[in-house]
């Protein structure tokens, strides 16, 4: 297996804080990874700088075997191989979804806006929102606008996903829809990289799981050995909590 | 935090009350017309107890003759409003050029990064060094003494000075304005922008900027009203605009209706601004707690 992402000793303070200490990490072509650990860990900070709207302070990250933490690197090219969903406020609440999705195509990559919409409207059919396709984001509930979010990033055509715990500011009802395009992408062959609080959904999705505490990758394995049987003090700990929580 | 849409008067949310916010009116509706029936005798009881004072009082006579006299206000009216209407262009002409101006620099403070510093820095030094001098000041300073420079290609226009140092001046206040809506817009929209591959300044133009106006409008219009009567300031560079027009007519009959009629005439224009601001903000403020439940 290739590797499509690489970090090397990749770390980042902020106000001399550290949020990433020595990550080390690969992920390979057709790979899902998930990062777990409890908030404040790093996983959202590692994601942002994978995308590299955070720049890190040392170590490298390679993409395809470019390095794209060097600052010769244009980081808007990086980030058309690469798409992003956050955890809330994705999408520009002033654009309806079909011009939330083409602005980047347009605008970054110079396609039609027939071209552009005939794509977002294939997509917006193959996710079953093309009934959605002239409302404005207040309009969706939270379900539809991360699903919306998921498709803009997939409209430039990303060969790897990045997201950043983007169920956690949903209903628990509107969950298992986000999760289920996930696994939809999963099914295509996408390299992922997901931050996630849904331990069941980690443990079913993905291919290798590694757990953050403190800005450093503690552990990590294959989902079923890391859950069933973590060797770290720490992962054991915050799995026994999750557990208790009725959240695994 | 959240409250019901259908409620927006809650005692103790929002400003406080105005004598024509609307949410003055919902509290008297609420309190009954008991409550509306108390208003009106306290309102008439007040006002009548001052006019009467006013009126009775032994300079009152003197007072009319000096500053609302009819004749005097007739006769000075044509000048006076036709000074008024250079005013008014003055204005539109500022109000444009400013809105346009004040966005560039508060998007070059907007951008980040050490490549953009010396941009943000002219920026910031503008707008620091504009704010602290007295419009007046800077008024004069280039009214008259650019004109007297006497130098090739360079307009001599008292008018045309008035209006640059004003645009000059609200240029950097309104960026400041325009760079408070900049920065109330979450984090993650740029994040978002960038994510796509959007550059800072499109990121800005499409994302950013279009959001960050629809919050400041209020205060822009703030702006406008401060703008529409700071225009007559001109007046001092011998610009015949209303203000000017007044003191002509003042000083040919050292009566003092002329100023009145200008008076009038800037109440006229801003007062609408002003409701209409309050109305806009509170339509805004409304829809947004409605949306948010």
């Amino acid at each position: 297996m290739t590797d499509k992402l690489v970090l090397e000793n990749a770390s980042k303070s902020f106000e001399s804080q550290p949020v990433l200490r020595d990550i080390d990490l690969k992920v390979g072509e057709h790979e899902v990874v998930c990062l777990i650990g409890s908030s404040g860990s790093g996983k959202s900070t590692l994601l942002k700088c994978v995308n590299l709207l955070i720049p890190i302070d040392e170590g490298s990250i390679w993409l395809d075997g470019l390095e794209i933490s060097s600052p010769s690197v244009n980081p808007n090219i990086v980030r058309e191989k690469m798409g992003i969903v956050f955890q809330a406020f994705n999408l520009f609440p002033h654009m309806n979804v079909i011009d939330n999705i083409t602005l980047g195509p347009r605008k970054v990559h110079g396609v039609s806006v027939e071209e552009a919409e005939d794509r977002a409207k294939l997509l917006l059919d193959q996710f079953g929102l093309t009934d959605k396709m002239y409302d404005y984001p207040d309009r969706l509930s939270g379900g539809q606008q991360q699903r919306v979010a998921v498709i803009r990033a997939l409209a430039s055509e990303p060969e790897l996903m990045l997201f950043d715990e983007i169920t956690s500011a949903l209903d628990p009802e509107l969950v298992a829809e986000v999760l289920n395009v996930i696994r939809g992408l999963k099914q295509e062959g996408m390299t992922m990289l997901i931050a996630t609080h849904e331990m069941g959904f980690a443990r079913d999705v993905a291919d290798r799981v590694c757990f953050l505490d403190g800005g450093l990758i503690l552990e990590q394995g294959p989902p079923r050995d890391l859950f069933t049987n973590p060797t770290q003090p720490r992962t054991q700990q915050f799995l026994q909590r999750i557990v208790e929580a009725g959240r695994l | 935090m959240v409250q019901p849409a259908t409620d927006p008067s809650v005692p103790g949310v929002g400003p406080g009350p105005g004598l024509f916010r609307p949410g003055r009116r919902t509290r008297i509706k609420e309190e009954g017309a008991k409550g509306a029936l108390v208003a009106f005798v306290a309102t008439v009881a007040f006002f009548g107890v001052v006019l009467t004072l006013v009126l009775t009082s032994d300079a009152w006579p003197d007072v009319q003759r000096q500053f609302f006299n009819w004749y005097h206000f007739k006769q000075a009216w044509p000048a006076v409003v036709s000074g008024f209407w250079l005013d008014v262009r003055m204005f539109l002409v500022a109000e444009v050029l400013i809105l346009i101006i004040s966005l560039v620099i508060a998007m070059i403070r907007a951008l980040r990064g050490p490549a953009f510093f010396p941009l943000r820095m002219l920026a910031v030094t503008y707008i620091d060094l504009i704010r602290g001098i007295p419009i007046i000041l800077l008024i004069v300073l280039l009214g008259f003494g650019v004109p007297a420079l006497q130098l090739k290609g360079v307009p001599t226009s008292e008018l045309f000075w008035g209006i640059t140092a004003l645009v000059i001046s609200y240029s950097a206040y309104t960026a400041e304005v325009y760079r408070a809506g900049i920065e109330s817009v979450h984090e993650s929209q740029r994040m978002s922008a960038r994510s796509i591959g959007l550059t800072q300044i499109q990121a800005l133009r499409y994302v950013i900027v279009p959001q960050a106006i629809r919050n400041v409008i209020p205060a822009l219009l703030n702006g406008f009203v401060s703008l529409q009567k700071d225009v007559a300031l001109v007046f001092v560079l011998g610009v015949r605009e209303g203000v000017r027009e007044a003191e002509i007519y003042n000083a040919s009959t050292f009566n003092f209706t002329g100023y009145v009629v200008a008076a009038i005439l800037f109440l006229l224009v801003s007062v609408p601004v002003a409701r209409f601001t309050d109305w806009y903000t509170d339509r805004d403020r409304r829809r947004k707690r409605a949306m948010s439940t």
